[in-house]
């Protein structure tokens, strides 16, 4: 019962208190990422046991070809080790190194997405034909989805890294670490995604 | 990355709003949070309240006669839908949560303040998009599992207002996890271990885990399942070669840890009151805090229990029959730590006391038709009959709605400055305990003796006791009135509480009543025995 008086003692000579604390914005984004990939753990659960237990309809057509989802995988794997290298410029002060890294890695993103879309024209089946068919599309879609919003938030990044007024310093590096950890988590769930869903 | 901030400035004092004008805004104060948590829940647990007064009206008789067939499907979907997903887990966790957790890690706030007020006002409008839903081209008459193909088949509007107002509701649920999660681990006040922390940090830390690692499959669940309705794809739907079963797995890999995200933070917040009101230290803190964790771990592998009629092959009926009743090895533990905190303490009763008494007694029962429902013969029997109904309220009306009861009283005079009336709460748990025993006890019987859940219409032999269960619903009713009286009267000339009128040693009550804006008017107090209450009398010797 001693901590009630003590704190009014410190409240009398601590009138103006300067508290810090760590900075954990980044625990928060990790704690947010596993609750992402649970959501495409499900996903994955629920394609796998369609493999299992539901056989495919006679006469469906359910054919995926390796090509392009290939390039697509070293795209991505490219565009992660692309990202590391704007951070390191921007912490030795290069923003403009920096802008250009991103610049790069956002554009190996857009041509990740163009691939896919090429690939939903080019496939011989369409969302609803089949169980495997709305699988596969929900799951790339949903990727895409992921894909879609990191590149946006490269480009930002990108434009908060400019040397005249952007936010973006070697002081201030939360964005740029946390759209990267964002971006290799995309690149991540691309890898089981393309391990489960082509390679299976 | 450990570089230092200095505090964001939650709230700038001139321009949020003054007095009762600030539960409408979207302040920043975890406390202002908790508050408007707490009265958006109760207000959507009247709403909940009315629609179950509905069930029992048209069960009073074995016609349907109260309300078309239809009307009754959808006021049991929305009964359910928002008494979990808008009074039950944001109450217990957002409401009680917000306000008590900043204090108990000895913080100004929450870690993420914003994310917080983000978190709570997704509720409302989910809500009321809910509720509104009805009145569109009828709510959703799925029940509140959305089970496909009936889900796909009843009429389509309202069954994706369902979806979008519950994938809100989780987003809401998610963000106030991680919250929760990252201001436990990381936002403890200097010098305060893990081990010295109340016992609702650890049963929010349990819940916080299993609502992140479940609530997202729910979400994406049910993203496949308005695929199925709007674009016509077969992953659920069996004329499409879809798999009704995958559905079932992959909803129960959220909603059975659901029963422990309602259910948890209850066992904390009881936990907390019992040792105050009985003097005496929480009986087996270490035990306590293993068993949360262990519940957290077998809670995630224990959802198929929930299928054993759904064609689950026998392997998998074993392994989860076993490692549901393993469940019942740390649930027990913690019922024994309960009643050995009581045993022996100097008593007083008094209405957090006895709601919190009440919550022993319904969860203990519920908790041993809970172990009767997970060996696959008897469910297989009593499956989807009204047994099951019983069960699950004595666990969530009985064990979760009494502790909240139990924590408004025990924190009431915290919140506001002003004592509860004693007299009308003793009233308010003796017409709330006999009416809830009266309501569902019976329901075993009719369970045990087939009368099936979710129908309006029944065999008549079971009208009296249907009358009976009705009569308890009529007195729980009843109940909420005094405790609406005691609530206004105490708010507005309730006798002053002063800041520690039940004098516990846990952080909250060692600031001002209501807190001040930042908690504590000087650096936090490091509460190293939260339930040290032998000491404190041996000190008084």
């Amino acid at each position: 019962m001693t901590t009630l008086d003590s704190s009014k003692e410190i409240q009398k000579n601590n009138s103006e208190v300067n508290e810090t604390h760590e900075d954990f914005r980044m625990f928060g984004l990790i704690t947010f990422l596993i609750a992402d990939g649970m959501t495409f753990a499900g996903f994955f659960a629920a394609y796998l046991t369609y493999k299992a237990v539901n056989p495919l309809p006679d006469g469906a057509i359910y054919e995926l070809e390796l090509p392009i989802p290939t390039l697509n995988t070293i795209l991505l794997l490219v565009s992660s080790a692309t990202f590391h290298k704007a951070g390191k410029a921007l912490l030795k002060d290069k923003n403009s190194d920096s802008q250009k890294w991103l610049f790069f890695t956002a554009f190996l993103g857009i041509i990740f997405l163009i691939c896919q879309l090429f690939e939903y024209f080019h496939l011989p089946f369409g969302l609803t034909d089949n169980l495997f068919a709305s699988t596969f599309y929900a799951l790339t879609g949903f990727h895409g989805l992921h894909v879609t919003l990191g590149t946006l938030m490269i480009l930002i990044i990108a434009w908060q890294s400019r040397i005249n007024g952007g936010r973006l310093t070697s002081q201030n590096m939360f964005p740029l670490e946390a759209v990267e950890l964002y971006w290799h988590f995309v690149d991540g769930i691309w890898v089981v995604l393309f391990i489960i869903l082509y390679l299976l | 990355m450990t570089i230092s901030i200095d505090p964001q400035k939650t709230n700038n004092e001139s321009l949020q709003p003054k007095g009762w004008l600030r539960y409408f805004s979207f302040s920043l104060d975890h406390k202002v949070i908790g508050i408007q948590y707490l009265v958006c829940g109760f207000l959507f647990y009247l709403i909940g309240g009315t629609l179950a007064s509905a069930i029992r009206i048209e069960l009073v008789s074995p016609m349907s006669d109260f309300m078309p067939r239809d009307v009754y499907n959808q006021v049991l979907t929305l009964h359910g839908t928002i008494m979990i997903f808008l009074w039950i887990v944001p109450v217990v966790n957002g409401a009680f949560g917000n306000y008590l957790i900043p204090f108990y890690v000895g913080a100004r706030d929450m870690a993420f303040p914003r994310l917080n007020a983000v978190a709570f006002w997704l509720i409302p409008p989910s809500g009321l998009m809910l509720v509104a839903s009805y009145f569109v081209e009828g709510a959703a008459q799925a029940g509140w599992t959305a089970y496909p193909p009936l889900s796909i088949t009843t009429p389509q509007s309202g069954q994706i207002i369902w979806i979008l107002s519950v994938l809100l509701l989780g987003g809401s649920s998610i963000f106030g996890g991680i919250n929760f999660i990252a201001t436990i681990i990381k936002l403890r006040r200097p010098g305060l271990k893990l081990m010295q922390l109340p016992m609702y940090c650890w049963a929010m830390l349990g819940t916080s885990l299993l609502v992140v690692l479940s609530t997202p499959v729910l979400a994406g669940t049910l993203i496949l399942l308005s695929f199925d309705i709007i674009a016509n794809t077969g992953f659920f739907n069996p004329v499409l070669g879809g798999n009704v079963v995958v559905y079932q797995h992959l909803f129960w890999f959220y909603s059975h840890p659901a029963v422990y995200i309602m259910v948890l933070p209850a066992f904390g917040l009881v936990s907390e009151i019992l040792p105050v009101h009985a003097r005496k230290p929480l009986f087996g803190y270490t035990t306590m805090v293993f068993s949360i964790m262990g519940i957290v771990v077998l809670g995630l592998v224990v959802w198929a229990h929930h299928m054993f009629t759904s064609g689950t092959p026998p392997w998998m009926r074993l392994f989860f029959t076993i490692a549901t009743a393993f469940i019942a090895v740390p649930t027990g533990i913690k019922f024994f730590n309960w009643v050995a905190t009581l045993w022996g303490g100097k008593i007083s009763i008094n209405s957090a006391m006895l709601f919190s008494c009440g919550f022993i007694i319904n969860f203990v029962f519920g908790g041993i038709t809970g172990v009767a429902l997970a060996q696959v013969p008897f469910d297989i029997h009593v499956h989807d009959t009204y047994f099951v109904v019983a069960h699950f309220h004595y666990i969530v009306y009985g064990g979760t709605v009494f502790i909240i009861f139990s924590s408004i009283y025990h924190w009431f005079p915290k919140v506001t400055g002003k004592m509860l009336n004693e007299k009308l709460g003793i009233l308010h748990f003796i017409i709330t305990f006999i009416g809830f025993n009266l309501c569902f006890a019976p329901q075993h019987w009719l369970g045990l003796n087939g009368m099936p859940r979710r129908v309006a219409e029944y065999d008549p032999q079971f009208q009296f006791v249907n009358q009976i269960s009705s009569l308890g619903a009529l007195l729980m009713a009843i109940s909420t009135i005094p405790f609406l009286i005691n609530v206004f009267l105490s708010v507005r000339n309730g006798k002053n509480a002063g800041d520690n009128p039940w004098n516990a040693l846990t952080p909250e009550w060692l600031t001002s009543s209501p807190p001040p804006v930042e908690n504590w008017e000087g650096e936090a107090p490091l509460v190293e025995e939260p339930y040290g209450y032998g000491k404190e009398i041996s000190e008084q010797k």
